[in-house]
């Protein structure tokens, strides 16, 4: 089918069309998939609906994409509920990274990342965060030194999800240290899987391996490399945190299928926990059965009105911290509904028990609050951004960034 | 507010509040209190010419609504009533109306619903029984056949607007199960006693039913079948209440916000405290997720979605607790202030915390939910 073909194309059209084409090609969703994080089938599945015409749908069509509407793209999440989607690609690759090259990058740029991305073929990561330098993000010391025509990146990364699996990164590093913060901060593409770069796996509270640190040695960037303009990197870095809370409150246009949490997966989850362990007619537990159901509707309910207020300019683009605090707040509520309906059940229970994982995700729960930017730092954001509040008294506003105090070092933890 | 209404819808919303200014801000509702009504009869009726009461009505009897979706229409009303807590039996009035709407004989139709599109007959119903019972399962006021109709006897209450009204649509048990009767309030047998009511202006009554005679022909509906009618008129009580509810925190929270840049302690305003910053982060968040809430509820019944009944359950026990919480919150930010009786944030916590209890309070909602997704069925 040509393109202009497609761009004609209603979005009931393009779904009568997703849900044939998806019902001969596409794999069923397996039961109970929660945030399965395998990357070569994200691969192989995004390679699928690449070839089927139904990949970057709200992808500029010069760049691999379709070119369509935020409604076609509504279409077919409506159609892939019950198909394996290679949901693991929506963050950070599509939503956050897809998002800041279509809005930042060069047409060389766009021309050359883009369309893999949109196969398949090339998964992204974020290097934001360092040891020393988390809500602070531009504090960050990870140096980027001139070098002819390229630049020398020395420092180290941390909490980057996936990195062990991702082919290339976007990296934020500091290129002049000599004005303030905001203002020597550089974006870079970097290739991971180069000799300069080591990528180790931290375990987390549930014994997983989703974060990495990075240790960056001398690792040679071309100045094709650069997004945005050098020094100019902090626009580059609010336009994709932007991207970021759109991405993780389910409102990025660029993202391609839905997770059953937090929708029905999380209602029967419980439910499931107050039947096994005898509760489902105790008063207090329905009571928490029904708060848990009222909360899932509300959240999806909130990531409507705000994603569809902010499409149409009634929202400003931070109001995606709304959703991020939605998020994180109904994840920390779920998780504590989950333990106190499991009871003891959630410290002791027989292998396959739904209760089983209850006590685990309340001792991970915190992870909701911290990831994609804590909900502290939401709420900077909610409170002087959107409802115009003083800012927070910065002490190293205005002052060149090689003046200014930093951790002591005892935070800082470095590979030799 | 819906963040997607139409240009004719805003421009209906700036003329009702614009009206709701003019006519009676505050300061009257204040005068209102000591009126034992709590509202002006002329002052409905010049409201009723707005639409108050004609959008859920069809146009052959008077009725219309801007796009034919009433219920999209009138829940902008109940919104901007909640920002000036306003008096009137808007909500009382409109679910009769609804109620004739959809299940009336064409001659209730001719009868009731002219007058009420008109502000000349005000309605309400009386479906709340003694003890907080207002669950259709639980309700008692027995109807007995009698010849030509039925006998009512039993007591409603809390009945809003009781004894300010003309016509009281009553949900009562026959034999065969629910059944409810369009009873007028002059009806014989039937005492009405004035209730005390935590809001100054939306009055409640107490009606008691001592062999009330009902001509078969005020039956509402299919006699014992009425069931699901009471379940469609709860859940457009709901979707208006919680407009209105959503309303009275709008207003609030636009005060609130001011004063916290005019109010300032150890030389900074409030605003620049990180503190109180937070605790506006989370108000704002609720504040919106009770708007979502609300506006979905209002939607999927307008469109006689198959959920609504959870989605209206779900929405009220969200809203019925953060839209207090975030009331509460700014009584706080206010200090002193706050717990006085001149100025005007208890008015609106007044209103929101009956709104919170009346049709179910958060946790009757809650065990609701729990009963429509299945939990006393057995586990697969």
């Amino acid at each position: 089918m040509t393109e202009s073909n497609q761009s004609m194309e209603t979005p009931e059209e393009f779904q009568l069309r997703a849900r044939a084409w998806l019902a001969d090609n596409m794999p069923r969703r397996p039961e109970g998939q929660g945030h399965l994080r395998n990357f070569d089938r994200c691969r192989e599945l995004q390679k699928l609906l690449h070839e089927g015409g139904f990949a970057g749908v709200c992808f500029p069509a010069e760049y691999g994409g379709l070119g369509l509407t935020l409604e076609h793209q509504q279409a077919l999440d409506e159609e892939t509920m019950s198909y394996d989607m290679p949901l693991a690609l929506n963050i950070p690759t599509f939503g956050i990274i897809g998002a800041t090259l279509v809005e930042f990058g060069t047409h060389e740029q766009k021309q050359r990342y883009l369309p893999p991305m949109i196969r398949g073929e090339e998964i992204w990561v974020q290097f934001l965060s360092e040891p020393s330098s988390g809500s602070d993000l531009a504090s960050l010391t990870m140096r980027a030194t001139r070098d002819g025509d390229s630049f020398l990146l020395n420092g180290s990364k941390i909490w980057s999800s996936g990195a062990q699996s991702a082919d290339y990164g976007i990296c934020v590093a500091r290129s002049n240290w000599d004005v303030p913060k905001h203002d020597g901060i550089t974006v870079f593409i970097v290739k991971i899987k180069q000799p300069g770069i080591v990528v180790e796996e931290i375990v987390d509270t549930f014994g997983g391996t989703e974060f990495c640190q990075e240790f960056f040695d001398d690792v040679r960037i071309s100045m094709d490399d650069v997004v945005g303009e050098v020094d100019a990197g902090w626009t580059v870095v609010r336009g994709l945190l932007a991207h970021e809370r759109n991405s993780m409150g389910n409102a990025s246009p660029l993202t391609s299928g839905l997770e059953l949490a937090p929708t029905d997966h999380v209602v029967s989850d419980i439910v499931d926990i107050a039947r096994t362990t005898g509760m489902a007619s105790d008063p207090k537990t329905r009571q928490l059965v029904g708060e848990n159901y009222a909360l899932r509707f509300v959240q999806s309910e909130t990531t409507n009105r705000i994603s569809s207020g902010m499409a149409r300019g009634q929202f400003p683009p931070t109001a995606g911290a709304l959703l991020r605090l939605m998020g994180a707040r109904a994840a920390v509520r779920r998780s504590d509904v989950a333990l106190a309906i499991a009871g003891s059940g959630a410290a002791a229970w027989h292998e396959g028990d739904p209760a089983g994982n209850a006590g685990s995700r309340f001792v991970g729960r915190q992870a909701a609050e911290i990831g994609g930017g804590t909900t502290e730092m939401q709420r900077n954001i909610i409170s002087e951004r959107m409802l115009q509040m003083p800012r927070e008294l910065a002490a190293d506003r205005g002052i060149p960034f090689n003046e200014v105090r930093h951790n002591a070092a005892t935070t800082q933890k470095s590979k030799k | 507010m819906d963040v997607d209404l139409s240009e004719d819808q805003e421009f209906f919303r700036e003329t009702t509040r614009k009206f709701l200014e003019t006519e009676i801000p505050v300061e009257n509702v204040r005068q209102l209190a000591d009126n034992p009504a709590g509202f002006d009869r002329d002052w409905w009726r010049r409201g009723c010419e707005m639409g108050w009461t004609s959008m859920l009505v069809p146009e052959e009897h008077g009725g219309g609504s801007l796009e034919g979706e009433g219920l999209l229409d009138l829940v902008i009303v109940a919104e901007e009533m909640g920002r000036l807590i306003t008096p009137g039996p808007l909500l009382a009035t409109n679910v009769v109306a609804l109620a004739v709407t959809e299940r009336g004989t064409e001659d209730q139709k001719k009868e009731l619903l002219p007058g009420i599109v008109s502000g000349d007959v005000l309605a309400t119903w009386a479906l709340n029984e003694s003890g907080g019972r207002w669950h259709p399962e639980s309700l008692e006021l027995e109807a007995r056949p009698v010849e030509g109709g039925f006998s009512l006897r039993g007591t409603k209450e809390p009945v809003e607007a009781a004894g300010h009204v003309d016509q009281i649509l009553v949900t009562a048990r026959t034999e065969n199960g629910l059944t409810q009767f369009l009873v007028p309030s002059d009806a014989d047998g039937m005492t009405i006693t004035p209730m005390e009511s935590l809001d100054l202006v939306r009055r409640y009554g107490s009606i008691q039913f001592d062999d009330v005679f009902v001509p078969a022909s005020s039956v509402l509906g299919e006699v014992g079948q009425a069931e699901d009618d009471v379940e469609r008129q709860l859940q457009v009580a709901i979707a208006l209440q919680l407009a209105e509810t959503v309303g009275t925190v709008d207003r609030i929270f636009e005060v609130t916000l001011e004063w916290m840049f005019d109010r300032h302690s150890f030389g900074r305003p409030l605003a620049s405290y990180q503190a109180l910053k937070h605790r506006f982060a989370d108000m704002k968040l609720y504040h919106e997720a009770n708007q979502a809430a609300a506006t979905a509820v209002a939607r999927a019944v307008q469109h006689h979605d198959e959920e609504a009944s959870l989605k209206a359950s779900s929405a009220k026990s969200y809203v019925g607790d953060h839209a207090t919480f975030v009331l509460q919150e700014c009584v706080q930010m206010h200090g002193g202030l706050g717990v006085t009786w001149e100025y005007d944030l208890h008015l609106y916590l007044r209103r929101a915390t009956t709104n919170q209890v009346q049709y179910g309070t958060p946790d009757d909602h809650r065990e609701r939910i729990a009963q429509l997704i299945g939990m006393d069925e057995e586990s697969q």
